[in-house]
């Protein structure tokens, strides 16, 4: 995968993302030694080009970029200061001309990283792009329920919140269906988007149908500030229906787990009790997030023409 | 957490089911000559007799600390282990050092090896570390396993244990103890592998099933 963008789960195949999640269990050790780094990546470069504040994200990749040893540069920017002095692909033909090893990209508008990635020589990773797709983010939950569950086929999951403008819920619903998961996504009617049901999970608007014999119950941040008032009437209202405590997750399996990407609205998308103690796994996906990463890092960064065709050296020669 | 590796040694034995006869000298799916040059009870004595020499090497048996290198390492390690508790009455704890990371080819690849598991049970501080390998060459795996190592501490002594030892080295490392010096054409391959154990679960995870040492390629003489 040397040299592949990684743009969304939706171009991932089935064992794109085996390899990948095979590759971050392997990386998990190494958070665990007290030397916490390998020479893996030494003397490449990974920007960290944000265009959107994300302080989660980007530490996240940049603590997997500087365990394989990698040097890593963050590039942040709001999206006006850019556009007032040069182009979304200025500013990156610029980067690209310093021969960075892999471009991780945020920006608020969808489709912005794949852009890049055509005119980009070095692979792009998407840190998340609008409302279309986080790809890290879904193989970190993808590793977290493998961790937890030993497997994702057969498994039920449900996605619980903003469906329409989440980035999170639309990579792991490709994700999970890739994976053989039964997906279902649940909220508020305004919040599902028209054809959800075309991407071949089953939508609800009650939550305890939703999470009704899940394995898998992940809640979607609600971003209060911008939402309130359009997509529904309160925040009250919004936790009184959606929000998960212990007495509604009664209804899902008694081994359920309980997701969230983070930040948490406590009180909103989960109860306190719930946000800080198992059945919640927040902190084991913060955790994961970066031997992910790792992986990521490791699969794909190099810039064309820098690999040589030897790919001889496998076993049996005795090396 | 489930563990997806294929048992160790195994992953030839499963592209090439056609090799699991161990006498065979010809394979009739690759069309490659094969022969087997040490069987499963050569093997057990030679790790026997290894035993014997890292005893009579070491002052002080309690401080070793076997290290595999994966996938061939692990069953030769559980081996050596069992063979050295018989000796000195003491169980040398056993790790798992996976050398990928550490590689000084990674640049030059068209794709990036994947990963095996690394088990390290406890600090190697002040011990001494023997490292286990099946099948010595240039030596590059040995040069990484040893700069592994050092990221999980610093040993007092590390020695160095393989099944065969090919010869063409291109780094000066040396090897303290050999099952077989095998001389070999470059085009040839070594392959060790081990069968899978019999029995339940707990026997596969921690058992050894037949070894075996295959040449092939090569004019096959």
């Amino acid at each position: 995968m040397i040299g592949r963008d990684i743009l969304g789960i939706e171009d991932l195949s089935r064992d794109d993302i085996e390899t990948i999640l095979e590759t971050a269990e392997r990386m998990q050790e190494i958070g665990s030694r007290e030397v916490k780094k390998v020479p893996t990546l030494r003397g490449r470069t990974l920007i960290n080009l944000f265009f959107e504040p994300s302080t989660r994200t980007q530490t996240s990749f940049e603590i997997a970029g500087k365990r394989l040893a990698a040097d890593v540069v963050n590039f942040s920017v709001s999206g006006s200061s850019v556009t007032k002095r040069e182009t979304l692909l200025d500013t990156a033909k610029t980067l690209d001309a310093m021969d960075p090893d892999v471009v991780i990209v945020r920006h608020k508008v969808a489709g912005v990283p794949h852009r890049l990635a055509e005119v980009l020589e070095a692979p792009v990773i998407n840190a998340g792009d609008g409302a279309h797709e986080h790809p890290s983010q879904a193989l970190l939950d993808m590793l977290t329920v493998r961790e937890q569950k030993g497997a994702i086929e057969g498994l039920t999951v449900a996605i619980i919140g903003d469906i329409a403008h989440s980035r999170v819920a639309r990579s792991n619903i490709y994700g999970f269906s890739k994976l053989g998961a039964e997906v279902r996504v649940a909220g508020p009617p305004t919040m599902l988007p028209a054809a959800v049901e075309s991407l071949g999970v089953k939508a609800y608007t009650n939550l305890r149908e939703a999470i009704e014999g899940a394995d898998v119950v992940m809640a979607l941040r609600i971003q209060m500030e911008r939402l309130e008032g359009a997509c529904f009437p309160s925040v009250r209202e919004y936790a009184a229906t959606f929000g998960l405590d212990r007495a509604k997750l009664r209804y899902a399996k008694e081994d359920a787990i309980v997701m969230h990407p983070g930040p948490v609205n406590r009180g909103v998308e989960l109860a306190h009790e719930l946000a800080d103690h198992r059945p919640s796994v927040i902190l084991d996906q913060v955790r994961n997030g970066v031997a992910l990463r790792m992986a990521l890092l490791y699969l794909v960064a190099g810039r064309p023409g820098s690999a040589a065709d030897s790919s001889e050296g496998e076993d049996g020669g005795g090396r | 957490m489930a563990q997806i590796e294929a048992p160790p040694g195994t992953a030839e034995a499963a592209a090439n089911p056609a090799a699991s006869a161990p006498t065979s000298d010809f394979n009739p799916d690759t069309q490659i000559r094969e022969r087997t040059v040490l069987d499963d009870q050569a093997i057990r004595r030679a790790l026997m007799r290894i035993a014997h020499e890292i005893v009579e090497s070491t002052d002080d048996p309690s401080r070793l600390y076997l290290v595999a290198i994966p996938n061939g390492g692990v069953p030769l390690g559980r081996i050596l282990a069992d063979k050295l508790e018989s000796l000195c009455g003491l169980r040398a704890p056993l790790g798992i050092l996976d050398t990928t990371l550490y590689r000084d080819d990674l640049t030059t690849r068209a794709s990036r090896p994947k990963l095996r598991r690394t088990e390290m049970p406890s600090s190697v501080d002040g011990r001494v570390v023997v490292l286990v390998e099946d099948v010595v060459n240039t030596g590059r795996t040995i040069r990484a396993a040893m700069d592994a190592l050092m990221d999980f501490g610093r040993p007092s002594h590390v020695r160095v244990v393989a099944l065969v030892d090919r010869g063409h080295r291109e780094l000066p490392i040396k090897i303290d103890f050999v099952g077989k010096n095998i001389p070999t054409q470059p085009n040839e391959k070594v392959i060790f592998r081990a069968d899978e154990p019999e029995g339940d679960e707990a026997e596969k995870a921690t058992g050894v099933g037949a070894l075996h040492l295959i040449v092939r390629g090569g004019n096959g003489s």
